[in-house]
């Protein structure tokens, strides 16, 4: 990471997860264990016809993957993660026609485990559409180095 | 003492499956990732036939763990609401005709969901189902579980809480 730029580090991020690509997924930001993505509103990512809102499936993986950039951002990890468990509050729907951006921190990092939490926010910042908190396994940087 | 003659099993079958394409068919999402749902009896399977377009590691390459996510949501919240019209279209409170018409009772809204991923998810197809373990008049606790080749190795398994709506809150 230190020869690349924080910003094509996170485009390279987005451009190698098919997914992503396929949901408009845009990761803006990853750095030190931190990172901030969002997802453009789309009718085809609709799960409530009658009220146009976005399923709750898009917020989880918009969720999954901010929280999976802010691990391969951590200055320990080595660039490889997998989400091992993530549990979404849903606190509100989101407004149809709003993007909906997320914003990613490991809270706490262990040999092999990051802990992460992240929030969910549409244009209204003062309450969150949904929060996210979870633990992810991750290769710890020296030791990918040591298997090059 | 004289029973009605049981319905002809097409009539049954017929008035089943057009209350569960009336519940899934009109969702976008659900056709985005090409979900859909097979029944037997009251018994729903949820099937993920794969695509290029679902995989979020492609070094592996894996499923999205957001996809396995979004996939066991589907199967909770439209197995929750499944059972609960099950009821209603068999005990004959809900009119067969008027539910394949789409005059649907509002969706439960997912509260809380939490997924514990198990196994990486394969680039092939998976499956889900999904167990109402409380349904009560205002909230709901659902299981679900996805596997792909075997059945007795789980990708993933997760457990949601659920908001169900009121009564009042029936479509037109």
């Amino acid at each position: 990471m230190t020869d690349i730029s924080r910003e094509d580090f996170a485009r390279a991020f987005t451009e190698r997860l098919p997914h992503a690509r396929a949901i408009g997924l845009v990761v803006e930001e990853i750095a030190e264990g931190r990172a901030r993505a969002w997802i453009p509103y789309d009718p085809r990512l609709v799960g409530d016809p009658e009220t146009g809102v976005m399923a709750g499936g898009t917020v989880f993986t918009l969720l999954d993957t901010t929280c999976g950039a802010a691990v391969v951002g951590h200055p320990l990890s080595g660039g490889v993660t997998a989400t091992l468990d993530l549990r979404l509050d849903y606190m509100r729907a989101a407004t149809p026609g709003q993007r909906i951006r997320a914003r990613a921190e490991c809270y706490h990092v262990t040999r092999s485990v990051a802990f992460v939490r992240a929030l969910a926010l549409d244009d209204d910042e003062e309450t969150p559409v949904a929060a996210a908190s979870g633990a992810f396994t991750f290769t710890p940087r020296a030791e990918q180095e040591a298997e090059a | 003492m004289s029973r009605p003659a049981p319905e002809p099993v097409q009539v049954v079958k017929q008035r089943r499956d057009a209350a569960l394409e009336a519940l899934v068919g009109h969702v976008p999402y659900f056709q985005f990732l090409g979900l859909r749902f097979d029944r037997r009896g009251d018994e729903l399977t949820a099937i993920l036939p794969y695509d290029d377009k679902l995989i979020g590691n492609p070094a592996l390459p894996a499923i999205h763990g957001g996809v396995t996510a979004a996939f066991l949501e589907a199967t909770a919240v439209i197995g929750l609401a499944w059972s609960v019209l099950w009821e209603d279209l068999e005990s004959g409170r809900m009119d067969p005709a008027a539910v394949a018409a789409g005059a649907l009772p509002r969706m439960p809204k997912t509260i809380d969901f939490t997924v514990d991923y198990l196994r990486t998810g394969l680039p092939r197809d998976a499956y889900a189902r999904a167990r109402v373990t409380r349904s009560g008049r205002r909230y709901a606790s659902v299981r679900a579980e996805a596997w792909q080749d075997n059945r007795a190795r789980p990708i993933a398994e997760a457990t949601g809480h659920f908001r169900m709506p009121e009564p009042a809150e029936c479509g037109a």
